[in-house]
């Protein structure tokens, strides 16, 4: 039932909005509003319980295991959130004076040094407001250092084919034309393809690493030595940066820019699809370009450094400084962790995902890169199971949800066929790691033995399997009187 | 261990599984050289209790002040409900609701939300939110010109938020798309309709129309609208969600209605929290969905013919469509519009109207108290919403200063953006303001200048 559905005319909540009418106006009677606001009348209780009940329509990380490949879906503190949203954090106006916000500023300046600490880079800006808009930001640095040094004839950035479609439609949002590299038969980016592909016109490269397939870049130092003999940059895509925290610095590995996501790795919410936050940093070379503003620290006082002091920069991405909440709640968390705890990341990610690994091979599945350790993910394929029963990734995944558990990623990366992504993250403990292997082999037994069910799942869901098809032919986008 | 369950027995045993003696191990693959083992910069670890105390001292630190700033983020009360809500771990915890069985409670909500914005903007439909105000308004001038394809060039008004002018160059101009500034009438503080036939000659994809604008007037949103249509441009209405429940929207002006709105969802239940997160909306009329960017829910059937929800025309995103996508938006602000639609469900449409002509009236009731004061005036003679814009007798960031002292945060020095303007400041007071918030406001000015 929609909210709408709950609705009675005249019916409303007196105590949340101004109780008495106001008679002061001086608008236009021309500009004045005739049509009606289309907004639920309901209870303030109506509004409470119905979205308490679609609530408990979600998966989450809170009600359930979530090993939701390259999303790195780890328990969100409860801290990060009740601190950062202290009362006087949440009523500071954005263009309030500096000196009415050194406290957050302090943090976000902290957070700022913290990250260029664990990233190698020589300088970060908070501004990116998730993955995607780091990115963006990234390859317009990019190319604005190649255009300040009259070269504009870069005009390429090479993607490996693993990669996630973000990066690709960034270059082209940076009006960069994408060439696609192929990856080899252990999971590297294909060396002799890159090399051939690299030349006067390369900007750029974009990698991940650990890349999407779940291991690491093992020639990424050759990598780099080619791209940038080749006059082009390199850029660190961070979705994968827990799987190396603490182990391997994105600087020492030879990126410019690097973007990191802090719904993944530094635990902020992902809040249902967003707020996201994507710090970037950068090398020396490209510290002129970083967006501003950026917090600066003098003395004891800290400070907005803006465009004025940074002429170079490509100039503002966001209203004020990005998702400032989200960095409230991810410096927060670094330091609650600390040196140690950061450390501790990527080692227990990494010891999950290669238990997992090993269980679920003993299991009876396909391992993609069976020669080849974790990183904090993994993927499993089911070419075989598919050509034998007809029984398809999908399938699995959704019969997942009928035995609790929320389905890893599916269909990506695009090249391996029927895969299954799995991460399980560093805060899941051993048992739910066993139990989760357990529903595996259950549904491995349930493919052989009863196929159709399992081509129908999910089954317990408050929806059965929803027709997509029909969603985008028969467009119903917005919810209409008597309709 | 901070958030890692593993005993040490569960390690042995892992590790017994995976045939390592060590986690160490583990990283074999990354080559030497790499590794380094030190995060020297990072300080040690906090206990909740350290940690909660830090924070508590700088939060103390900022502390509360009268807020009378405005410009494109607004202090308006927020219902209790809606963030006890919003931050049950089922909204905050799940991620984008790529299973759309085990999400069809973000689902709907983000349907219900389409939904109330579609409504609320009078267009035919509402994508599921943009990062925030500025971004959605760039987005919009791409969408603008891919659904053009003979100009690349927008039309931006300087009546239009200057920091959003700075974003949207920023990001359309790699894409070699031209923005063009127009003048305002400096008297009226508006765009005048009939100057722009004459002063604006080449082919253009589109035309923005804020309302209420930067100073807190409102525009001839109907002049303006058919004009851009006469020139075969679209209409791109940028508006603030409170005021429509007073003004006429983006879907009703002029003869056809704008094509595109946008705007800054802020005002819609999320907290100020120093400029973000909030969400930016976007809205459009139905020729135009498909190049819409951004997630998009449609309600479907499922295999009993159940009513369910989905993400639908996933063809225009980045992770079906690669390089030929919409734009490369992937996250959005999902959480920001959880919270925004519970609010919008709570106040419901005779709570905003309230919230929106209490907010008129208190700017209306604080101007003319301000206005009482030898040297101050009104800078524009248009019609306002619940901003407005003011010449003072002084620097006006001396009178700041002063004010902030008295716990006043006064408005919005225009130096850095309007130097041209002098002594101009820009205040907003909302709903939350009493009478003795404003005559309090008015009196400290009086002090400070005299």
């Amino acid at each position: 039932m929609l909210i709408f559905e709950h609705s009675r005319p005249g019916r409303r909540n007196y105590s949340q909005s101004p109780t008495t009418p106001v008679t002061k106006s001086a608008i236009p009677q021309s500009l004045l509003r005739k049509s009606k606001v289309l907004l639920p009348e309901v209870s303030e209780m109506d509004t409470v319980r119905h979205y308490t009940r679609l609530s408990q329509k979600n998966f989450s990380i809170d009600t359930e295991f979530y090993p939701l490949g390259s999303c790195t879906m780890k328990y969100n503190p409860r801290a990060c959130n009740s601190l950062a949203m202290l009362p006087q954090f949440l009523s500071r106006h954005p263009l309030a004076p500096e000196d009415t916000g050194q406290g957050f500023l302090a943090c976000m300046y902290e957070l700022q040094e913290i990250l260029k600490a664990v990233t190698g880079m020589a300088g970060v800006s908070l501004t990116p407001m998730a993955g995607a808009q780091g990115e963006l930001i990234g390859v317009m640095m990019i190319r604005a250092y190649h255009e300040s040094r009259g070269d504009f004839f870069r005009t390429e950035i090479i993607v490996p084919d693993a990669a996630h479609g973000t990066n690709p439609a960034t270059a082209v949002m940076c009006g960069f034309k994408v060439v696609e590299i192929a990856t080899d038969k252990d999971g590297n980016v294909d060396l002799d393809a890159l090399k051939a592909a690299v030349g006067p016109q390369t900007a750029g490269l974009m990698l991940t690493n650990p890349s999407t397939l779940g291991v690491f870049e093992e020639n990424v130092v050759e990598m780099s030595r080619v791209v940038h003999q080749a006059g082009g940059l390199l850029y660190y895509d961070g979705a994968n940066l827990n799987a190396v925290l603490g182990k391997v610095k994105p600087g020492d590995m030879g990126f410019d820019v690097i973007h990191i996501n802090l719904h993944k790795t530094f635990s902020t919410p992902h809040g249902g699809g967003g707020p996201g936050s994507a710090p970037v940093g950068v090398a020396e070379r490209l510290l002129p370009f970083m967006p501003v503003p950026i917090v600066a620290k003098e003395g004891d006082t800290y400070r907005w450094v803006s465009e004025k002091e940074k002429p170079q920069s490509i100039g503002r991405l966001s209203a004020h400084m990005g998702n400032a909440g989200v960095l409230l709640r991810a410096y927060i968390y670094v330091r609650l962790l600390g040196m140690h705890g950061m450390h501790r990341i990527s080692q227990f990610a990494t010891l999950n995902a290669n238990y997992l690994m090993a269980e679920l091979r003993k299991a009876g599945f396909e391992i993609a890169y069976p020669n080849r350790r974790a990183s904090h993910e993994f993927i499993v394929t089911l070419k075989d199971i598919k050509d034998k029963t007809g029984v398809t990734a999908m399938n699995l995944a959704k019969r997942l949800l009928d035995k609790g558990y929320h389905a890893p990623t599916t269909y990506f990366p695009l090249l391996v066929p029927e895969c299954l992504l799995i991460e399980p993250a560093e805060t899941e403990s051993k048992e739910t790691l066993d139990a989760f292997v357990k529903a595996m082999k259950e549904i491995l037994l349930e493919i052989e033995q009863q196929p159709e069910m399992i081509k129908g799942a999910p089954h317990t869901m408050p929806v059965r399997k929803l027709d997509d098809v029909k969603a985008a032919r028969e467009l119903d986008l917005a919810w209409r009187p008597g309709a | 261990m901070p958030f890692i369950p593993h005993t040490e027995e569960d390690v042995a045993e892992m590790l017994a599984s995976i045939g390592a003696k060590t986690i160490e191990e583990l990283f074999d693959e990354i080559p030497k050289e790499l590794v380094s083992d030190q995060l020297t910069g990072v300080p040690p670890g906090l206990s909740e209790m350290e940690i909660a105390r830090l924070m508590m001292e700088r939060a103390t630190k900022d502390g509360f002040y009268q807020n009378f700033i405005g410009a494109g983020a607004y202090e308006h009360h927020i219902p209790a409900a809606v963030w006890q809500i919003t931050t049950r771990g089922e909204f905050y915890s799940s991620y984008t609701p790529y299973q759309a069985e085990a999400s069809q409670g973000t689902l709907q909500l983000l349907y219900e939300y389409q939904s109330m914005m579609a409504s609320l903007t009078g267009m035919d439909v509402s994508n599921a939110s943009m990062y925030d105000g500025a971004t959605a308004l760039a987005e919009a001038a791409l969408m603008a010109v891919r659904s053009h394809k003979t100009s690349p060039r927008i039309l931006i008004p300087q009546t239009v938020h200057p920091v959003y002018r700075q974003v949207v160059r920023a990001i359309v101009s790699n894409q070699n798309i031209e923005v063009v500034e127009l003048p305002f009438c400096t008297e009226c503080g508006q765009i005048l309709p009939e100057s722009l036939e004459n002063s604006v000659h080449e082919e253009f994809a589109a035309l923005v129309i804020p309302q209420p604008n930067f100073f807190g007037v409102l525009e001839q949103v109907d002049a303006l609208t058919d004009w851009a249509h006469s020139r075969n441009a679209f209409a791109i209405g940028m508006v603030n969600p409170t005021a429509l429940a007073l003004l006429t929207p983006p879907g009703e002006w002029g003869n056809k209605g704008a094509d595109i709105a946008v705007g800054e969802g802020q005002p819609l239940g999320i907290p100020l929290s120093s400029g973000g997160p909030y969400f930016g909306f976007m809205a459009c009329k139905n020729e135009l969905v498909r190049q819409m960017p951004g997630r998009i829910i449609g309600r479907t059937t499922d295999l009993d013919n159940k009513e369910g929800f989905v993400l639908t025309l996933q063809a225009r995103e980045q992770h079906i469509r690669r390089s030929k996508a919409t734009s490369n938006i992937c996250t959005n602000q999902g959480l920001m519009v959880t919270a925004a639609t519970i609010y919008m469900s709570l106040v419901g449409p005779e709570g905003l109207r309230r919230v929106a002509a209490q907010s008129h009236a208190n700017t209306l009731e604080l101007v003319d108290q301000l206005e009482k004061i030898k040297g101050v005036k009104r800078v524009f003679s248009g019609p306002i919403f619940h901003e407005a814009t003011l010449t003072l007798p002084a620097p006006v960031a001396e009178v700041l200063s002063k004010l902030k002292q008295k716990g006043i945060l006064a408005g919005l020095n225009l130096q850095e953006h309007y130097p041209e303007m002098g002594n101009a400041l820009l205040v907003c007071a909302t709903e939350t303001k009493t009478a003795d918030d404003l005559h309090n406001y008015a009196e400290a000015l009086k002090q400070v200048l005299s």
